[in-house]
């Protein structure tokens, strides 16, 4: 979302935010929330570090879709990993995203970090131009890792430079100089030099520094006070993206792990409730890791929106008509959607092992006009296949909260079709034979009782992907 | 091996209400409208009708589950009511039930009636319902339009047709069928328009503009059959016109999953298609058929369905459209009486009102828009989505022609 949209748009009532109408923030569309977000980066990241069965999955976000049915569990079965994996969801601060790294590299087992957050903000204030949706996910482990972790440190403090109540729907913040004067500046300096003194470093050893959760000002004063080059401050992606909550400090740690050379230091310090601080070193592995679709391209390939009604809409702060078809009662039958969960959640169809059809979803016989054997099929994911586009429409009488609804027929690379949605194509982007990836989206919401269905739909290739 | 149906049959009596906005009349008016037109027309009294099959694809109109409204409403003689749903092809279905009633001797005269109050919804286009519990999670949540454009899309692909090219054959359709609507007096859209107002009309669903699209119509349909020999017995005159094929044919999930279909024609049609001309003994239909009343619930499904019945050669149909072979005065005329596009579709009532169109016309009865007097002609539904869909193939004729 282009900053200077917004800013036109909220100007007759707050001129004042003029001056931060640069750049960008990023924002979800509709079919998009914290979940779907966390399996997106999640997926990225056991892409980029295969072969690493994670034994513990967590999840963190203030704005967890379920405040009561496990977040990280759902995003399990939707990356497909096993049953037996231990499942985490974290919350309550925006220092989650960072705790729970640190949680993870504490306990040493393989395990899956992923942060996500679409913090709602009012329209006219400044967190609505300072915040950005997003998540980050870090694989951490013993074996062949591309850093190590050399110190934690973390500090408990109620320090309340803003909080949500439970029942309320967008944060209150406290004012900025009293935050960063006798917040920020007196916490994280103290937390920062522990960790630095934890791993016997100095503060000239570092390389890089990440600071999530404070502004410019507040890291030029926290700089000057720890010591550190101000050179090595890592960008706080403020320009492209804005600060997204528990994600950001993994998501700027990600960022800066994609560019660092072997054995650079990386200081990673974040501030909520106190603070959390990393020290990492980068080993040799590094100088051979490919991140898939790393921040760089994201931001590169981004696409500017500068409708702010319709960003207003997507967030749920206008109330459009949508007509008579939008009054459909969707409620989830609970118990048909346990049955077919891992049809839906993971994307898995059949595969017939008697003639090789693959099909979605399975049903009881192979689809194959030549086969038609029943109890032959077995799993066959469908989710990280590519697919070309058999036929498409743009369907503006049918109910969506991003119209036109845009759907057709997808074939699979080896076999398989199915009728589904597309995500992230504008209208008139399409074109029959053109390919698609998957990704996990919301479905359908039952605002009537809370509930939220999410299944995968065909978006976009990557110019890098296609390849 | 089944003889089939050929000649077994005939129509002894059929009506069809006025289609359209039908606001002042309730579903029970509206199958009371067809109903005494087709025993008018058959010339029996009502207790003579032996079981009856009823048609209603939405429940919304509140009719029920049952077929105690069609029984209610016209005060039937405690006889056997059959409630039939297949989506669009609800009204050819009830057809077949009361045509194998008769065929098989169970009964001397059974009825089809169909009927659809669309308006009282209160949607513009058909209603939206859920797809099933299971479908919700993850089908789209597709419309009628939506789900027949991507024919465009894919017979543009599959036959190296310029989009552009594809919308005037469209266009063509949907100006033939006002053309011809315009000359219906029970058709709900009467009025002519150019081929330019279609090209130009707002887009419901890509590449469908407005009038790419079907009317929304309350009507009712009903026909009664009995053997050729019942007929004679009760007095029917002038030729009678018999059943020569009814065909169903129901997906089995293929188009939907299987890579063998590329979405650019309609299965069951070919294969209901396949089976019905072979019932009929047709052969060559393009030179047999004089007509046809075909499932053109979009333009481009009217253009497919030319391909699919062997009226045009695949990937052909496009320039034998925009040639006018299918117009009026074509070789083969195609929605004589407005279509579903003018005449409207109120679902359980439009395959029966095609059936009511090639009767009226190879009985010579068609008033304005009357055919040289054909021998065959052919109905055609298609019902639900083209990857998802039920067909129905009705093939008629004098009897034994």
């Amino acid at each position: 979302m282009a900053r200077k949209a917004i800013a036109e748009a909220v100007k007759w009532a707050a001129p004042g935010l003029a001056g931060m109408g640069k750049g960008h923030r990023t924002s979800c569309k509709p079919d998009e929330d914290s979940i779907t977000m966390a399996v997106e980066a999640a997926r990225l990241c056991l892409a980029a570090a295969p072969d690493r069965a994670p034994e513990l999955l967590q999840f963190a976000s203030t704005t967890a879709p379920f405040a009561d049915r496990s977040n990280s569990v759902l995003a399990s079965e939707a990356l497909g990993l096993d049953s037996d994996l231990r499942c985490l969801d974290l919350g309550g601060s925006l220092g989650a995203g960072l705790a729970g790294l640190i949680n993870a590299l504490s306990h040493g087992e393989p395990a899956l970090t992923v942060a996500a957050d679409r913090r709602a903000t009012r329209p006219g204030s400044a967190a609505e131009m300072q915040l950005g949706h997003g998540a980050a996910a870090v694989a951490t482990g013993s074996e062949d890792v591309i850093a190590q972790c050399l110190a934690t440190a973390t500090s408990a403090e109620d320090f309340i430079d803003h909080y949500r109540s439970a029942e309320a729907e967008f944060d209150y913040a406290a004012e900025e100089r009293w935050i960063r004067d006798e917040g920020q500046s007196k916490v994280l300096p103290q937390a920062i030099g522990g960790v630095i003194a934890k791993a016997g470093k100095d503060a000239a050893s570092i390389d890089r520094i990440v600071f999530a959760g404070i502004g410019a000002a507040a890291s030029r004063q926290v700089l000057k006070q720890c010591g550190l080059d101000e050179t090595r401050l890592v960008d706080p992606l403020d320009s492209v993206c804005g600060n997204t909550g528990t994600a950001h400090p993994l998501l700027l740690l990600a960022h800066t792990l994609e560019q660092a050379a072997p054995g650079e230091v990386i200081l990673v310090a974040n501030f909520a409730q106190g603070a959390q601080c990393l020290l990492l070193e980068t080993t040799e592995a590094i100088a051979a890791f490919a991140s898939v679709n790393p921040i760089s391209d994201q931001i590169a390939n981004g696409r500017e929106d500068g409708n702010y009604l319709r960003f207003l809409s997507f967030n749920d702060q206008v109330e459009m008509d949508w007509g008579i078809r939008a009054e459909r009662d969707n409620r989830t039958s609970l118990s048909a959607f346990n049955r077919h969960r891992k049809t839906v959640t993971g994307f898995v169809g059949g595969k017939c092992s008697a003639c090789g059809t693959r099909q979605f979803p399975k049903g009881p016989a192979c689809v194959n006009p030549e086969c038609r054997s029943f109890g032959t099929l077995e799993d066959e994911p469908f989710r990280d296949k590519i697919g070309l586009i058999r036929s498409f429409t743009e369907d503006w009488l049918a109910i969506s909260p991003n119209p036109p609804l845009i759907y057709g027929n997808v074939g699979f690379d080896d076999g398989g079709v199915i009728m589904m949605e597309f995500t992230d194509f504008e209208p008139g982007e399409l074109t029959v034979g053109m390919p698609v990836r998957f990704v996990f989206r919301i479905k359908d919401k039952d605002p009537k009782r809370g509930f939220r269905r999410y299944f995968w739909k065909a978006a976009p290739v990557a110019a890098s992907e296609a390849n | 091996m089944a003889q089939g149906i050929r000649d077994k049959v005939v129509i002894l009596g059929m009506g069809c209400s006025r289609f359209g906005e039908r606001w002042e009349s309730s579903a029970e008016d509206l199958l009371a409208e067809s109903f005494q037109e087709a025993i008018a027309d058959a010339g029996i009294d009502r207790d003579q009708i032996e079981a009856a099959w009823f048609g209603l694809s939405m429940d919304e109109q509140n009719l029920g589950k049952s077929g105690l409204s069609a029984s209610q409403s016209l005060r039937l003689p405690n006889i056997p009511v059959t409630r039939v749903e297949n989506l669009c092809a609800t009204g050819s279905e009830t057809l077949r039930g009361a045509v194998y009633a008769v065929a098989s001797g169970a009964v001397d005269v059974a009825m089809a009636i169909g009927v659809e109050k669309l308006k009282d919804t209160g949607y513009g286009g058909l209603p939206e319902r859920s797809k099933g519990t299971f479908n919700d999670l993850w089908q789209p949540s597709a419309t009628a339009p939506g789900s027949f454009a991507q024919f465009a899309s894919a017979y543009s692909t599959q036959h190296g047709v310029a989009m552009d090219t594809l919308k005037e054959a469209m266009a063509h359709i949907s100006w033939k069928s006002h053309e011809n609507g315009s000359k219906n007096p029970k058709a709900h859209l009467r009025r002519q328009i150019s081929k330019d107002a279609v090209l130009k009309a707002p887009m419901v669903a890509y590449p469908l503009g407005l009038f790419d699209c079907c009317g929304v119509s309350d009507g009712s349909a009903c026909a009664i059959v009995t053997t050729p020999e019942m007929a004679a017995k009760l007095g029917k005159t002038g030729e009678l016109i018999a059943i020569k094929a009814s065909q169903v044919s129901v997906s089995n999930g293929m188009e939907m999953t299987h890579g063998s279909w590329d979405g650019s024609f309609a299965h069951t049609t070919r294969v209901a298609v396949a089976r019905a001309y072979h019932e009929a003994g047709i052969t060559d239909p393009v030179k047999e058929l004089a007509m046809v009343e075909v499932h053109d619930c979009f333009s481009i499904t009217e253009l497919v369905t030319m391909e699919d019945l062997g009226l045009s050669k695949p990937g052909e149909g496009y320039r034998d459209v925009l040639a006018g072979k299918f117009d009026a005065d074509g070789e083969v005329a195609c929605n004589i009486d407005g279509g579903l596009k003018c005449f409207g579709h109120p679902i359980g009532a439009s395959g029966l009102r095609m059936v009511y169109e090639c009767y009226q016309q190879l009985r010579g009865t068609a008033g304005d828009r009357q055919l040289t007097r054909p021998k065959k002609a052919l109905a055609h539904n298609l019902g639900g989505f083209p990857n998802f869909n039920v067909c129905a193939v009705t093939v008629l004729g004098q009897l034994g022609s």
